[in-house]
């Protein structure tokens, strides 16, 4: 590992300050960023260990009715907050069918926002990686790609981005806070990743310096808790990323869908709000159907980067899949196998 | 460590014999509380920390190593390169033999596989060392690699496996396959798979003085790696010390000594000092051993009653550039189903991998799979119910040899596992069951066999004149359990409590237990540990029979019986002497005797010696998702004696949960033009967690073997894996209608 500096800021203001300099990094849970230093990905000078802060680790209603997180809240505090997770179930269940145990212990709201890409040619040194190096290439062009993106991909990277928190928190509109140099600010999570194009390396839009401090949850998202659900296909039943992600709301009124929401994950190169599916929805019976309909409709666009053009087939039905449960009822309680598609079985109750 | 404090669990002992019963592990309470040492755990006064070095590149030659940036470093001691690694008395280019595989220990700068060793730093801490390792930033003249099946010219192995020819057969298959009404040709594919037992190959090496050496390491065989570093070391076995009392894991991997433990030696000589190694994770895929990928194709010719008229089962697979091993795959279809004309034979390529080795049931896991597989869509083909077609094919004997098996109650197995899985309700045709989730459900079968291997083992055993005995065998326990299962054997060769007994293994200087492979251990050492005392139970019988004050005077011809440490008249069970009474008045402090186990050679003349099994499996599989999972495995298995049936319903179950690996899972993601594994850690490289693992049963069916070995052991060690994998693919086509013929089955395969 390259030699850094570490310095633990007493302040947001202090942190961000530090974090401005040239070369830094903000250290929270440390799950993606100390492998990422051991594996010489990521090589930062300065390390600003954030995870004393205060303030940040709280989990607040706000004026609105709305839910404020912040950012230092680690994974498994939020999915296990019963306040929490039952205004945003399909959320506490997408976090719970992330990674193991232990990892969710450390994992916090921010670094899972911000975790990077599961590409094995952007984690392999030797390899070319635009995201990594700019402008050296992509070997997984022509490599081993059978996970990597369907939508939103560019010639310079076809990485995914691979959290499961993410997908139903860009379905129910969150947002960021953001603490910078200069400013404050905030901005929708939808807009917050972004894509490839020819700077692949960019994957937000966090300036030098900036700091997520919270993600928020509106009041009127919470209107969607009846009928809701993460749904994750993986190769194996747990500690497993996602080959295909969906988080699914339904709002239904008098037998009709009034509001729908629809985001997909490890498809794209962020978290994937599927607003074409989502509008077709409005004003349809909850049925097969429409659902089918919304699923081509999220999928138009969708185009394989390699050898993964099943994961358009998979999506497409994960989503009807994802809508149906949605509008059958939120299981109360969480399956006990999270996200899983087994989750209704018996046989699955040794789990 | 030899004199283990065992726990032994008294519950679960019947009085008077030890083998049979379902002894929980003496080592368990070690191993629950973090008390057993393993090799890393030791530390000697002033050990250094070494950490390799491993290339990036796949082939071609480091063309520089920046030693002096990481010789300045504070805290590293010293850097071994080509340049200054000591000499060797022995090329580790040479192999002497089929069990020794050729090293890469810094003999020059090629680069043969991605994640060879190219140099080792050694330092105060294992941090100092891990951050001179990074600024080596080695250079590299690199070349274009061969990488998979088809990256070279093939060519057919001198032999397959341990030394097996890579061709056999009987009758004419070209014949009776052009001749069948019915023919299936299908080719299987199987990937690389790496053992990543869950203790990394790990050395601790002291030189106590210039031609002696001290190691702790996890070895599956003491006396070949005594062997083996005695011959790269120039220095006699007597001067070498092996500690391995335990090992996290071998699967085959820890059979053979591995480049990275001889680097450990090398460093410790360079520096002076004890060093310890420990592999990485991601060092794990390359140099210390993998089961090498295969393409199989199986043609059979089935005719009426679907009956086989011609099997032939052809490998392609590969080995390192530089060295030999080859996965015989073919062979699975020597043993399991009759057929007038059979033809295996096997090719290989070259590639720019790790050597390939043995990995838990080599050979037979790959092979099965495949020929499993083909036998199912030989039944469909027929529109035979798979376990119906089985039976009609059933081998009286075994088919190319026409040797009789030693033994074989697969009938049985197939009757008692299909009855508890209730194959009876099964429905011919694919995607055919469902449960009330509306699951796709498949039920598949797969025959498992694994043969019968021994090895050579020799033991001393001792009655003290208290009664008490101490067995010693330099026995290796990979977590199989043979610390509990083989004391077992001990105690009932002595006629003594297991609490009377003192057991030594898992160390040198002890009489050689051979290796723990082949799953031959239990039988090898086993026989050898019995009959050491039983020997010293006929030296015994021979003292009190022949002295006129013991109460078994002139017992010779009736016999006597021995228990509880004491002699019993066979004829009269009123007359009996203790040990320490036979002792006491022959003026002896201790009496000593010893045994050997090995292959009988005139059983292997005459009989086939293998253990056999079947295993149902019901799957899952969601209709639009297609995610699998198995929900059911049931396993019948025939293996000779069973000395501990808990134990060895851990083996099956570890062998079966490796079959839903095989299936599912586990492979080796190589990229097609680096050579270079891109899942190498445990996060990508997938095996089954807990979840993933359904309801298990193996039901041990009870089978007496007269002629493979005295104690009438077979092996379990290896044969769940057989048939399980098989099972839940063929089940996976039940439950679909699609065949895959391609491990791991994924996703992808069934959209
Ligand atoms: C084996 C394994 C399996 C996994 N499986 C899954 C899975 O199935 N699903 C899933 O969703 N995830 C999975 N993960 C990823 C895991 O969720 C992330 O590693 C974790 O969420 C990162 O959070 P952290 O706090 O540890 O971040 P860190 O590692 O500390 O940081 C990650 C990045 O975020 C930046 N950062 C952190 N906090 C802030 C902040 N407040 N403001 C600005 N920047 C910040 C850091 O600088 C760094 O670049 C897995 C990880 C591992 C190692
Ligand atoms: S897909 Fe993106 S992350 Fe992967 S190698 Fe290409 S540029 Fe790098």
């Amino acid at each position: 590992m390259k030699p850094f500096d570490y310095v633990r800021p007493a302040t947001i203001e202090e942190a961000v300050q530090a974090g401005s300099m040239e070369g830094s990094a903000f250290l929270a849970g440390g799950t993606n960023l100390l492998d990422l230093m051991k594996g010489g990905v990521v090589e930062p000078q300065r390390i600003v260990d954030v995870t004393h802060l205060p303030d940040l680790s709280a989990i607040d209603a706000t004026s609105d009715g709305g839910v404020r997180i912040g950012a230092l809240v680690r994974n498994a505090d939020l999915a296990n907050d019963a306040d929490f997770a039952g205004r945003f179930p399909a959320v506490a269940e997408a976090l719970l069918s992330g990674a193991s145990g232990q990892l969710r212990n450390a994992a916090t709201v921010g670094g899972n926002l911000l975790q990077r890409t599961r590409c094995r040619y952007f984690y392999d040194v030797a390899s070319a990686c635009n995201k990594r190096e700019p402008g050296s290439g992509c070997d997984a062009r022509e490599g081993e790609n059978d996970g990597l993106a369907v939508l939103g991909w560019s010639d310079r990277c076809i990485a995914t981005h691979p959290s499961d928190f993410c997908v139903p928190l860009v379905a129910f509109d969150a947002v960021v806070e953001i603490a910078g140099p200069s400013r404050r600010r905030e901005i929708a999570l939808e807009e917050f990743h972004r894509l490839p194009g020819e700077t692949p390396e960019k994957e937000s839009v966090l300036e030098p310096g900036e700091l997520i401090v919270a993600v928020r949850l509106h009041a009127e998202s919470i209107a969607f808790c009846a009928n809701q659900r993460y749904l994750k296909v993986r190769e194996r039943t747990s500690y497993a990323f996602a080959v295909v992600s969906a988080a699914a709301g339904l709002i239904v009124e008098d037998g009709r869908i009034t509001q729908a929401r629809l985001a997909l994950g490890s498809v794209a190169p962020k978290p994937w709000r599927a607003r074409a599916g989502e509008n077709l929805l409005a004003g349809q019976k909850p049925e097969r159907a429409a659902f089918e309909r919304a699923a081509e409709a999220a999928l138009a666009e969708a185009k394989p980067s390699g050898d993964n053009a099943y994961k358009i087939d998979l999506a497409r039905r994960l989503i009807v899949r994802a809508f149906e449960r949605a509008a059958a009822g939120t299981p109360n309680p969480l399956p006990a196998l999270p996200a899983s598609p087994f989750a209704h079985s018996p046989e699955a109750a040794h789990v | 460590m030899s004199d283990l404090p065992l726990a032994s669990s008294p519950a679960h002992r019947r009085h008077g014999s030890n083998m049979g019963q379902p002894m929980t592990r003496r080592d368990g309470i070690l191993k629950v509380t973090g008390s057993a040492t393993y090799a890393a755990d030791n530390h000697p006064e002033g050990m250094l920390h070494a950490v390799m070095a491993v290339s990036a590149i796949a082939s071609g030659r480091v063309s520089a190593l920046d030693v002096a940036a990481a010789k300045a470093h504070p805290g590293v001691v010293e850097v071994m390169t080509p340049e200054n690694r000591p000499a060797l008395a022995k090329d580790p280019e040479d192999r002497d033999n089929p069990f020794m595989f050729r090293l890469d220990v810094l003999q020059n700068d090629r680069v043969r596989y991605a994640n060879q060793p190219i140099a080792v730093v050694i330092g105060e801490t294992l941090e100092a060392a891990q951050e001179g390792v990074r600024l080596l930033s080695p250079k590299y003249e690199s070349e274009t690699p061969n990488v998979g099946l088809d990256g070279a010219e093939s060519f057919v192995p001198e032999a397959v496996g341990p030394g097996a020819p890579p061709a056999a057969s009987i009758g004419d298959f070209d014949a009776g396959y052009a001749d069948a009404p019915t023919r299936v040709e299908a080719t299987y594919e199987t990937p690389p798979q790496y053992h990543n037992a869950m203790e990394p190959h790990a050395i601790v090496a002291h030189w106590t003085a210039k031609d002696r050496l001290s190691i702790d390491t996890p070895s599956q065989g003491i006396s070949a790696a005594l062997g083996r570093l005695s011959g790269l070391f120039g220095i006699p076995v007597e001067n070498i010390e092996i500690r391995t009392p335990f090992l996290g894991g071998g699967f085959g991997s820890k059979g053979a000594v591995v480049s990275p433990q001889v680097l450990g030696v090398l460093a410790a000589k360079l520096v002076g000092k004890p060093v310890k190694l420990v592999t990485r994770r991601d060092q794990m895929f390359g140099p210390v051993g993998h089961r090498a990928p295969t393409r199989q194709t199986l043609k059979l010719g089935i005719g009426e009653g679907g009956l086989l008229g011609a099997i032939s089962h052809h490998t392609k697979t590969l080995s390192s550039a530089f060295d030999e091993f080859f996965e015989g795959s073919s062979a699975a279809s020597h043993t399991l189903y009759a057929s007038p004309a059979i033809a295996t034979s096997h090719e290989a390529v070259r590639a720019n991998t790790g050597t390939p080795m043995f990995m838990r049931a080599p050979g037979e896991a790959s092979g099965s799979i495949a020929l499993e597989g083909a036998i199912d869509e030989a039944a469909e083909a027929c529109g035979m119910d798979p376990l119906a077609f089985r039976l009609a094919n059933y081998a009286e004997k075994e088919p190319i040899s026409g040797k009789p098996f030693s033994s074989k109650r697969l009938r049985e197995c197939y009757e008692q596992a299909a009855a508890r899985f209730g194959w009876e309700e099964r429905t011919l045709a694919p995607r055919s069951m469902r449960d009330e989730d509306g699951l796709l459900v498949g039920w598949g079968v797969g025959t498992a066999t694994f043969p019968a291997v021994m090895f050579a083992a020799e033991a001393r055993a001792v009655i003290k004149a208290d009664g008490s005995g101490v067995m010693e065998s330099s026995i290796e326990d990979m977590g199989q359990g043979a610390w509990t299962a083989l004391a077992q054997i001990a105690a009932d060769g002595l006629g003594i409590d297991i609490e009377e007994l003192t057991f030594r293994g898992g160390e040198s200087g002890l009489p050689d237990a051979g290796v723990a492979g082949g799953s031959g251990h239990t039988a090898t050492a086993g026989n050898a540990i019995h009959a050491a005392g039983v020997d010293v139970v006929r030296k015994l019988a021979e003292l009190a029979t022949n002295d006129e004050q013991s109460p078994l005077f002139g017992a010779g011809n009736a016999g006597v019986d021995a228990r509880d440490g004491r002699l019993y008249r066979r004829d009269d069970e009123t007359r009996s002497e203790s040990y320490a009474d036979i002792l006491a008045r022959a003026g002896l402090s201790e009496i000593e005797g010893s045994g050997t186990g090995a292959a009988d050679s005139a059983a292997q003349e005459h009989y086939a010696l293998h253990a056999h099994g079947v295993v149902f499996a019901e799957v899952k599989v969601d209709p639009d998702l297609c995610q699998m999972r198995v929900s059911r495995l049931v396993g019948a298995f025939a293996a000779g004696r069973i000395i501990n049936p808990r134990l060895v319903e851990s083996q099956l179950f570890g062998g079966m949960i490796w079959g839903v690996s095989f299936a599912l899972h586990e492979g080796a993601k190589v990229d097609r033009r680096s050579g270079k594994v891109m899942n190498g850690d445990l996060a990508e490289y997938h095996v089954p967690v807990n979840a993933d693992v359904p309801s298990l049963e193996a039901i041990l069916v009870d089978e007496e073997d007269p002629h493979v070995n005295p104690l009438g052991i077979k092996g379990v060690g290896e044969i769940g894996i057989t048939g399980s994998a098989g099972a839940i693919a063929n089940a996976i086509w039940h439950a679909t209608g699609t065949r895959v013929r391609r491990f791991p089955v994924r996703i992808a395969d069934l959209v």
